[in-house]
C-alpha cells in the first residue's frame, strides 16, 4: 500500500438523506455542495441512502475515479453503521481508519425535529468539524494477540470441577489448582443435597470419576497460586505444590474458589454442642446422630444486619432440606423455624417450603428489632400475628449462617489484578450483562467466589466460565481494535511515573514493566481515553483519537487556539 | 461454512442473544429463531434494571448489533421452529418464516413507509398495547433487525387491494407483497438450546379482583415499565390513565397470582427485586411520591439485592407491608382502594392509592406443549421445561439444552449465566462429534 500519509489529502463527502430522516428535515444536496468548498474536499455527494448496495457502490466508484483517500460519512450513527463503511472503504482500498463518521441523524435532525434551520446549521458545523478531523487521521492496523489454547481453574469446588471438564470436553487443555488435599470444597462437608435426594458424597464421586477419566485435564492439589504475569492469551503462571513450584503458560484463567462458612462464635450462645449451625447438623444427619426432640432453626443468624447487610440465599433451603430429611425420619419431631423472609424462588425451591409446612413444621417471623433470645432451655421469640413473646423449649437449636468471602480473597485479587466488591467477594465485569467475566479480558469469575450459590447454580455458572473462556481459547489468535492507548517514543520522558493512570484504567491494561516504565498492553487497552485524559504529563496518546485530531476539530468549530 | 457446526437458538431474547454470541465467538455457526419481529425479548420493555438502575435498552442495543453483524449468527425473525428429525449432531429443523412485505436486506429502516401508510390504530406489542401505530412500523427505534415489517392483518392492500402508498413511498424498493409463509429446512444441526422466556398471567378474569380493566389506574408492572420509560406513550412522564394525574402514592402488590394454592403455587423470583426498581424510578421522577409494597416476603438473595431493597427503604419513600391482599376496589374518582389483612397488626385494613401495580405471575410461554412436542422433551408439572436438579441447562433429552425463564422463572443475571452455561454445553457436543 503506497504511504498515503505524506500524500496530498483527498476527502470525499457523502451525506445520506436517510429517507426522510434526515433529508426531510435538512436539505442534503446543499450540504453536499458546503461539504465541497471545504479544505482537501475532492468530492461530495448526496445518497437517498448511503448504506444500501447503491450508496456503498457509490463510495468505492468514488474512491477509485478521484484517488479519494479519506472518507466521510454524514449520517445516522456510528453505533450501527460504522463498521460497514469502514469495510467498504477497505473493499475501495484504503486502509479502514481512514473512515470519519458524522453523526447527523441521530445526535442532529432527530434531536432538532422542531427547528429545522438550526439543523441545518448544526449539520453544516458537524460536517466541517469531522472533514477536520478526517484530514488528520492516520492509518492503524488491528493487533493480533496469539493464544495459548488451556486454561488455568483455580479452585476445585463443585464449579471449579464442572467449568474444568467444561473445558476438557471442548477440547482444551485445563489445570485445575486446589488448596485443599483432595477435590469437592463444600461438597464434602455436606450430607444430603438440594434440589433432590442426592447424597453429597454421591454427587462428587461422579464428579471425582469424571476428572479422572477427562484427557486433558491435570489436577494440582495442595496448591496455591504464588504468581501470575502476562494478559489474555499469554499467562504465565507460578503455582506452589508442596514445597516446589510448577510453572504453567496458559491463555486464561477462572476463579472458582468458594466461599468460606461464618461461625456465630458470640451469636445465640453458639457452643457446637446443643446450639449448632446448620452445617454441623449436615454431619449429624449423615452420622444419623439426632437424639433431639425439639429443634428449633433460626434463620439470618450473622446477615442481613448492620455488620453484614446481604441475604445469603442458600440457608432458607438449606434449613427446609435438612428440616424435611428429619421429618421425614421421625415425623413426630418438632421443628420450629424462626425466619425474616423465607427464601425460596422459583417453582421447586417454593415447593420445599409448602412440603416443610405440610409436613408440620413451625414458621414463625422475626423481626431484626426483636431477635429470639435463648434462654436455657427455651428460645423466646416475639409473634406478631399474636402481638406477645412466646417460649419454645428446645434440645437443639440449629443456626442458619452465611457463607462469607475467603480470608485470602484479598490476595488472591491483587495477583490477578481482579477487584472485589465491599464485603470481599469477587466483583464481575457487570451484574447484569457481564456475570461471568471480570472487566480484564481473558480472567473470569464462578460460583460462591462471586456471591453465595448453590449447588446447580455454582454448576450452571462452572458451566458458563468455561463457555466464556472458550469464546477466547477457540481462536489460534484474537484480534484487538487498532485504536489504543500508547505512548510514542517522544512522549517517553514526559512520564514521570506517577502511576495516575495505572489505577485509574478500568481494564488493568498499564503496567510499569522491569525497567520502571509505563507500559500500556496493546492487547487489553479498550482505548477508552480515561488513561490519556488524566496523565498529568500528556504524556499518553489515543489512537484515532489524538489531542491534534480532537483540536482541529474544535478549530473547525470555531474555538480559537490560547497561546 | 461448516454446517456440521450448526447450533439453533429459538428465542431472541436475552438468554438467547447471549447462547447465541458465546457460540458464534467461538467460531460456531448458530441460526437465531425469534417469533417476534425483533430479538431483544422482554428486557428490551424495561424501563431500567436492579440493581443498578442501568437504563434496560442502552445495555442491550450493543448487544443486538453485534447479533446483528456477528457473521456467524443468521437471525430468523417471525419464525417459528415447526418440525425436528434427527438426534443429537444431526438433527434437522424445519422452520416457519412468516411473510415481513418488506425485503429484510434492501429496508435501510427509514421509516418512510410507516408515514404514509393510511392504515392507523394498530396496536403496538412492544408498548404492551398502550400505543397504537401505523400497518407499516418497527417495532422500537433500535429494533434488530433494524427494518420495518407490514402487519398482514391491517394492511389495506393485502386484505382490500388497494393503497400501496408505502410502494411508492419507499425509495429503495424493498416493499414486496408477494411474499408468503415459507418452510425453510435447516440441516446439519448439532445441537439446540431452547430460550423461549416466559409470559406473565394477565389473562382478565384471575386479575379482575384486582380491579384490573376495571379501573384504569390498576396496571401491571410491565405496563409500569412502559409508561415510564422516556421512549414509552408518556415519554417518561408518569401519569394516571384515567385523568392524566401525577400519582402521589402507589401500591405495589406482590405475588399476583402466584404463592397461591388459588393459583400458580410457586414464586415468580423476580418481582421483589423489580417492584423495589419500579417504586425508586417513580420517587426519581417525583421525590414526594410515596410507595407501599405489599408483599408475604421480600426475596433479595443475589449480589447487591438486599442492599438495593434497604436503599428503597431508607432512600426512596418505600414502606413495606407484609400482608394478603383481599381485593381491590375503585372509588368514583377512579382510586384504588387496597384491601388487605395487615399481618402485623392482624387486622383487615383499606389504603387508598393514586396507582396500583401487579406484580403479576411468570408463566410458561404461549406454546410451549407444541414446543415440547415438537422437541420431544419433557414438561416439568408447572409445564416449564423440565430439567435436570443439578445441570438445569440439561433437558430430558440429549442435544436439547435450555436456559432462562422458559424452565424456571429467573432474573437477567441467572439467565445470561445459563444461556453461557448452555452455550458451554452446546460446544462440548460440537467439538466432540469434530474430535
Amino acid at each position: 500500500m503506497p504511504d498515503k500519509i505524506s500524500e496530498e489529502k483527498k476527502i470525499g463527502v457523502f451525506v445520506c438523506h436517510c429517507g426522510t430522516n434526515i433529508g426531510g428535515l435538512v436539505d442534503c444536496e446543499k450540504l453536499a455542495e458546503y461539504s465541497k468548498t471545504l479544505p482537501n474536499v475532492k468530492y461530495s455527494e448526496h445518497n437517498l441512502y448511503t448504506c444500501s448496495e447503491t450508496g456503498l457502490a457509490a463510495i468505492k466508484k468514488a474512491v477509485q475515479e478521484n484517488d479519494l483517500n479519506r472518507v466521510v460519512v454524514a449520517s445516522c450513527t456510528p453505533r450501527t453503521h460504522e463498521p460497514l463503511f469502514r469495510e467498504c472503504i477497505e473493499e475501495a482500498g484504503l486502509n479502514p481508519y481512514l473512515f470519519n463518521f458524522v453523526n447527523i441523524r441521530d445526535q442532529c435532525t432527530w434531536v432538532h425535529m422542531k427547528d429545522p434551520e438550526a439543523a441545518y446549521e448544526k449539520s453544516k458545523d458537524l460536517i466541517r468539524m469531522g472533514v477536520s478531523k478526517a484530514e488528520k487521521l492516520e492509518e492503524l492496523e488491528k493487533i493480533i494477540v496469539e493464544v495459548n489454547p488451556s486454561a488455568m481453574v483455580i479452585g476445585g469446588g463443585v464449579s471449579g470441577i464442572n467449568c474444568a471438564l467444561s473445558l476438557n470436553n471442548q477440547g482444551f487443555k485445563t489445570f485445575l489448582v486446589e488448596k485443599d488435599k483432595e477435590l469437592g470444597g463444600r461438597l464434602k462437608e455436606l450430607y444430603q443435597v438440594f434440589p433432590s435426594d442426592k447424597q453429597a458424597s454421591e454427587l462428587l464421586n461422579e464428579l471425582v470419576a469424571k476428572v479422572k477419566e477427562a484427557k486433558n485435564l491435570t489436577v494440582y492439589t495442595s496448591s496455591k497460586l504464588k504468581s501470575v504475569n502476562g494478559f489474555i492469551g499469554n499467562y504465565e503462571i507460578e503455582i506452589e505444590q508442596r514445597n516446589h513450584n510448577v510453572n504453567l503458560n496458559v491463555g486464561v484463567i477462572v476463579v472458582a474458589v468458594g466461599a468460606t462458612s461464618y461461625k456465630p462464635l458470640s451469636l445465640f450462645n453458639y457452643n457446637s454442642k446443643n446450639i449448632i449451625t446448620q452445617l454441623e447438623l449436615e454431619n449429624k444427619l449423615r452420622d444419623n446422630q439426632i437424639e433431639a426432640n425439639d429443634i428449633v432453626m433460626i434463620q439470618c443468624v450473622g446477615s442481613r444486619n448492620a455488620d453484614r447487610e446481604y441475604c445469603s440465599s442458600i440457608c432458607c433451603m438449606t434449613a427446609l432440606k435438612n428440616a424435611l430429611i428429619i421429618k421425614k425420619r421421625e415425623p413426630n419431631r418438632n421443628i420450629s423455624i424462626l425466619f425474616r423472609d423465607l427464601y425460596t424462588p422459583g417453582t421447586i425451591y417454593e415447593e420445599y417450603y409448602r412440603k416443610a409446612r405440610e409436613a408440620g413444621v413451625l414458621f414463625i417471623k422475626y423481626t431484626p428489632d426483636k431477635q429470639p433470645i435463648i434462654d436455657k432451655s427455651v428460645v423466646k421469640v416475639y409473634n406478631q400475628y399474636i402481638n406477645s413473646e412466646i417460649s419454645i423449649p428446645f434440645d437443639l437449636v440449629v443456626l442458619a449462617t452465611p457463607l462469607i468471602a475467603n480470608n485470602d480473597n484479598r490476595e488472591l485479587a491483587q495477583l490477578l489484578k481482579v477487584p472485589l466488591e465491599e464485603n470481599k467477594f469477587f466483583l464481575e465485569a457487570h451484574v447484569k450483562l457481564r456475570p461471568i467475566d471480570f472487566a480484564t479480558d481473558g480472567v473470569y469469575i464462578c460460583g460462591s467466589a462471586k456471591w453465595p450459590a448453590d449447588i446447580s447454580e455454582s454448576t450452571t455458572q462452572g458451566l458458563a466460565a468455561a463457555s466464556r473462556a472458550g469464546t477466547i481459547l477457540s481462536h489460534k489468535t484474537i484480534e484487538v481494535e487498532g485504536a489504543t492507548a500508547y505512548i510514542p517514543d517522544w512522549n517517553k520522558d514526559l512520564c514521570k511515573g506517577c502511576e495516575v493512570c495505572i489505577k485509574i484504567c478500568p481494564y488493568n491494561a498499564i503496567v510499569k514493566d522491569e525497567n520502571n516504565e509505563i507500559q500500556i498492553i496493546q492487547a487489553l487497552c479498550k482505548g477508552c481515553g480515561t488513561c490519556a485524559s488524566t496523565c498529568t504529563k500528556k504524556a499518553i496518546v489515543i489512537r484515532h483519537f489524538t489531542n491534534e485530531q480532537i483540536i482541529s476539530e474544535i478549530l473547525a468549530f470555531g474555538g480559537e487556539k490560547v497561546a | 461454512m461448516d454446517n456440521s457446526r450448526n447450533v439453533v437458538v429459538v428465542g431472541g431474547g436475552i438468554a438467547g442473544i447471549q447462547a447465541a454470541l458465546d457460540l458464534a465467538d467461538m467460531g460456531i455457526h448458530v441460526h437465531l429463531i425469534e417469533k417476534k419481529p425483533c430479538i431483544g425479548g422482554k428486557m428490551a420493555q424495561l424501563d431500567k434494571t436492579f440493581p443498578t438502575l442501568d437504563c434496560s435498552i442502552c445495555i442491550l442495543a450493543p448487544k443486538l448489533s453485534e447479533c446483528y453483524r456477528h457473521k456467524n449468527i443468521t437471525i430468523h425473525t417471525l419464525s417459528e421452529v415447526k418440525n425436528v428429525k434427527g438426534e443429537r449432531g444431526n438433527f434437522v429443523i424445519d422452520v416457519l418464516k412468516n411473510p415481513r412485505y418488506i425485503k429484510e436486506d434492501v429496508c435501510t429502516g427509514c421509516g418512510d413507509c410507516s408515514r404514509v401508510c393510511p392504515v392507523r390504530g394498530v396496536y403496538n406489542y412492544f408498548d404492551v398495547n398502550l400505543t397504537t401505530q401505523a400497518a407499516a412500523y418497527i417495532p422500537f427505534p433500535s429494533a434488530v433487525p433494524p427494518v420495518y415489517l407490514i402487519d398482514g392483518e391491517k394492511c389495506a392492500y393485502i386484505n382490500y387491494g388497494i393503497c400501496e402508498l408505502c410502494v411508492k413511498a419507499c425509495g429503495a424498493e424493498a416493499i414486496d407483497f408477494n411474499q408468503k409463509e415459507e418452510l425453510i429446512s435447516i440441516k446439519n444441526i448439532n445441537s439446540v438450546i431452547l430460550a423461549t422466556g416466559y409470559d406473565l398471567a394477565e389473562f382478565e378474569n384471575p386479575l379482575r379482583g384486582y380491579g384490573y380493566k376495571k379501573c384504569k389506574n390498576v396496571i401491571t408492572a410491565l405496563e409500569f415499565e412502559r409508561l415510564i420509560c422516556a421512549s414509552g406513550p408518556l415519554g417518561g412522564h408518569l401519569k394516571r390513565l384515567s385523568d392524566g394525574k401525577e400519582p402521589k402514592k402507589i401500591a405495589f402488590i406482590q405475588c399476583v397470582n402466584s404463592r397461591s394454592y388459588k393459583a400458580k403455587q410457586y414464586c415468580s423470583s423476580i418481582c421483589c427485586m423489580y417492584s423495589a426498581k419500579e417504586a425508586m424510578i417513580a420517587h426519581e421522577h417525583d421525590n414526594e411520591l410515596e410507595s407501599y409494597i405489599f408483599y408475604i416476603d421480600v426475596r433479595a438473595g443475589n449480589k447487591g439485592f438486599q442492599k438495593f431493597i434497604n436503599r428503597g427503604e431508607t432512600e426512596y419513600n418505600i414502606r413495606y407491608v407484609k400482608s394478603k391482599i383481599a381485593q381491590i376496589k375503585t372509588d368514583a374518582q377512579q382510586n384504588p382502594i387496597i384491601v388487605y389483612e395487615d399481618f402485623e397488626s392482624a387486622k383487615i385494613k383499606k389504603l387508598k392509592v393514586d396507582l396500583a401495580v401487579l406484580a403479576t405471575c411468570i408463566i410458561p410461554p404461549d406454546g410451549i406443549e407444541e414446543l415440547a412436542n415438537i422437541f420431544k422433551i419433557d414438561l416439568n408439572k408447572y409445564n416449564f421445561i423440565k430439567t435436570d436438579p443439578f445441570y438445569p441447562v440439561l433437558t430430558s433429552r440429549e442435544g436439547i439444552y435450555t436456559c432462562g425463564c422458559v424452565h424456571e422463572p429467573m432474573d437477567i443475571p441467572r439467565s445470561v449465566a445459563e444461556a453461557s452455561g448452555a452455550a458451554a454445553k452446546a460446544a462440548e457436543s460440537v467439538r466432540e462429534v469434530e474430535i
